[in-house]
């Protein structure tokens, strides 16, 4: 063998480690990367602590203080002391008073309470006379978690602080009887609770992913630069990336909910018409959102994790989950910010409990601020130039 | 009064750009300094430059793709700060690097852009234009699919198709082959012949010298401008063309030499210049002699005169 010849195969040989320093050089290239990317990092850090944190403390399996409404036909001190009784359980909050059988109907219709207790005429009278009158209880029980517990406790618990109260006898010596009933979803199945809420939280993945990259990618494709040097207004733009995709949301929530009444027996006991038409609007919120980030942020991969971010919470706080009204207040009002949470009321409300319109104008009224906001944002944040 | 403003119409109608001082800073480094050039309408301005050089930076400042820290000026008679959205409908921009939609045809394009600008009839604007561009047959297919030359042709005709009266050309022809840049700069003297005006941007010292005008700018600074003549005229340099056997040696043993600012070979001869002519002619003395080699005293070329500058505002700007 040559000395030529040697030299060669020494240059052919592969490199001592080879795999180890190829390895390596691929993985500090990436570290390089991922620290240039400042958004990204501060999103590896951020992102779990303050999911943690913020659904540590604000889910909540077993909801306490439900808001809860009376219709008052008598106004007793047996009626109140029931009433005081049931509030003693910690599972119940009265925040409204009504008079009238179409009110307590209409509360419970659009969601703003979540039990009704109603306390007959001459329910006092029939007591004393040892009728053992009926004391209604009404529940909202289109989320099964949350009525269940509650009604759960009615019975045993109602009866003893009433025992300790009135002095009355044993539990099984009432005087008067407790008749729950759990309204839209009788028995309880969670699917029919599960499945109208799973409409908004596919629409709300899908939608938001779809303009979130809208932007940043024509500018990680180069075409923003000559897209911005011809004529087109930033609203322009941004109707021209929306429209397509409500479209494409309508498609799919009818897929959705087309599956949910064919395959898991969900009713629509509402207006089809309205919910469409509220479907639309929420799609639109959403894709505004999408929108909006697309417009802050910098490339595909934090848009990606800003709709992460937005995502997580519009599945744990919008009552889709777990339910809304035993969030701690703050929570709630983080809640009361995502279109979820009301898309959830209203498509609930349309499908089980048959709502209309006049049930629903807040969470309307919520949906069209949120899409407004989003897109006064998106329009004043879009980059005219490539300052 | 009276009088002023009716010049300054006049002005107006004759000059396509007109900006004074302008600047631009990215991050603290200025990329752009105090930089004023008039281009008349109807020609073709070559604008000249090493890499980085703030020929990009500038351009986007005229179309309102950038906002200038300082200066000001019109382009087509509108202010370039206040009326960007006017600008735009009358300037076409071609990028750098092809900024149309890959995943479109070559006639979605092209509609696209007819529809955007409002023409009445995006259609048939755009079947005009690639009947034009001679683009036919390839309508259908993608734009990332054509390559380098047709796709520079497409974003010619792209920029173009909106009627605009200034097209800014950023380096249109990199990359793209011989023939292909033939083609391209006669369309593009086709084009100011019709009276648009054309601001392009280039590397290549052979369309320089198919412009009517050119700026040279080097490190944000304009450092010659006017036609070819007059910018080798203003450059008061002295060449010397070597030519001869074993001339391989040669440049290093000159390099540096005191008069001497540049040698550079151009294939089988040697351009050896200097800014001062007495001085130059003295330091090659030694070498005029030598019987290997025959002197001759030429004109700089063009590449000359910009390595030149290029090498004295090196020492001026860094």
């Amino acid at each position: 063998m040559s000395a030529t010849d040697m030299i060669r195969n020494g240059e052919d040989r592969e490199p001592a480690f080879g795999f180890w320093r190829r390895s390596y050089a691929m993985l500090l290239k990436e570290f390089i990367q991922l620290r240039r990317d400042r958004v990204s990092f501060a999103m590896i850090i951020m992102i779990p602590v303050m999911q943690l944190l913020l659904f540590g403390y604000a889910i909540n399996t077993t909801p306490r203080n439900l808001p809860s409404a009376v219709l008052l036909q008598e106004d007793t001190d047996l009626g109140r002391s029931i009433l005081k009784a049931m509030e003693n359980t910690r599972y119940f909050r009265f925040t409204r008073e009504v008079h009238t059988v179409e009110e307590f109907d209409q509360l419970l219709q659009s969601g703003k309470v979540l039990f009704g207790v109603e306390i007959p005429r001459g329910f006092e009278r029939a007591v004393r006379r040892g009728d053992k009158p009926a004391l209604l209880v009404a529940a909202d029980a289109t989320d099964p978690v949350a009525a269940g517990s509650a009604l759960g406790a009615l019975g045993p618990l109602v009866q003893s602080a009433l025992a300790h109260d009135l002095h009355i006898g044993d539990p099984p010596d009432m005087p008067f009887e407790i008749r729950a009933h759990a309204r839209y979803n009788p028995a309880a199945e969670s699917r029919l609770n599960i499945v109208p809420g799973l409409v908004g939280t596919i629409l709300t993945m899908t939608m938001l992913i779809f303009t979130a990259l809208s932007v940043t990618r024509e500018i990680e494709r180069g075409t923003m630069e000559s897209l911005l040097s011809m004529p087109i207004k930033p609203v322009e733009v941004m109707f021209g990336k929306i429209v397509p995709y409500v479209i494409v949301g309508f498609v799919q929530a009818a897929l959705i909910i087309g599956i949910g009444v064919l395959l898991f027996g969900v009713p629509i006991l509402g207006s089809l018409t309205l919910l469409a038409l509220l479907t639309t609007l929420f799609i639109t919120t959403n894709l505004s959102i999408g929108y909006t980030f697309s417009t802050i942020v910098q490339n595909q991969l934090q848009a990606m994790q800003l709709s992460m971010m937005f995502f997580l919470p519009s599945i744990l706080l919008s009552g889709f989950m777990f339910p809304f009204a035993g969030m701690p207040v703050w929570a709630q009002y983080v809640g009361e910010g995502l279109p979820l949470t009301h898309f959830v009321r209203i498509v609930r409300a349309i499908m089980l409990k048959g709502a209309g319109m006049q049930n629903l104008q807040y969470d309307t009224i919520a949906l069209v601020a949120l899409m407004l906001i989003a897109m006064t944002i998106a329009v004043t944040r879009f980059r005219r130039t490539l300052d | 009064m009276n009088g002023g403003s009716t010049n300054a119409r006049s002005n107006a109608q004759a000059i396509a750009i007109d900006v004074e001082g302008l600047s631009k800073s990215f991050g603290g480094r200025e990329v752009v300094h105090d930089l004023s050039m008039q281009v008349k309408r109807g020609s073709i301005y070559g604008f000249l430059g090493p890499n980085g050089s703030g020929k990009t930076t500038t351009i986007r400042m005229l179309c309102g793709l950038l906002t200038p820290d300082s200066g000001n000026g019109t382009c087509l008679g509108y202010d370039i700060r206040r009326d960007a959205d006017k600008i735009k409908r009358k300037v076409g921009y071609m990028t750098q690097r092809f900024s149309l939609y890959q995943d479109l045809s070559v006639r979605e394009n092209l509609e696209f852009v007819a529809r955007l600008y409002g023409l009445p009839d995006a259609r048939s604007a755009a079947a005009e234009m690639i009947a034009r561009i001679g683009l036919g047959g390839r309508e259908e297919q993608l734009a990332g699919e054509l390559s380098g030359g047709w796709k520079q042709r497409l974003a010619l005709g792209a920029c173009t198709l909106p009627n605009p009266q200034l097209l800014l050309l950023d380096e249109p022809t990199a990359g793209v082959d011989p023939k292909a840049r033939r083609d391209f700069w006669n369309e593009i003297h086709a084009l100011a012949a019709e009276g648009l005006t054309v601001l392009v941007s280039t590397h290549y010292m052979d369309e320089a010298e198919r412009c009517h005008e050119i700026a040279y700018i080097a490190y944000g600074h304009l450092l010659a401008h006017g036609t070819v003549d007059d910018v080798i005229a203003k450059s008061k340099l002295t060449t010397y063309t070597v030519t001869g056997d074993d001339l391989n040696g040669l440049p290093a043993e000159l390099t540096g030499k005191p008069g001497i600012d540049m040698v550079a070979p151009f294939g089988t001869s040697l351009h050896v210049s200097g800014r001062d002519k007495a001085a130059l002619e003295a330091a090659i003395v030694p070498y005029r002699n030598n019987a290997k080699w025959h002197w001759q005293a030429g004109e700089p070329s063009l590449e000359d005169v910009f390595i030149d500058l290029m090498g004295r505002s090196k020492d001026n700007f860094q």
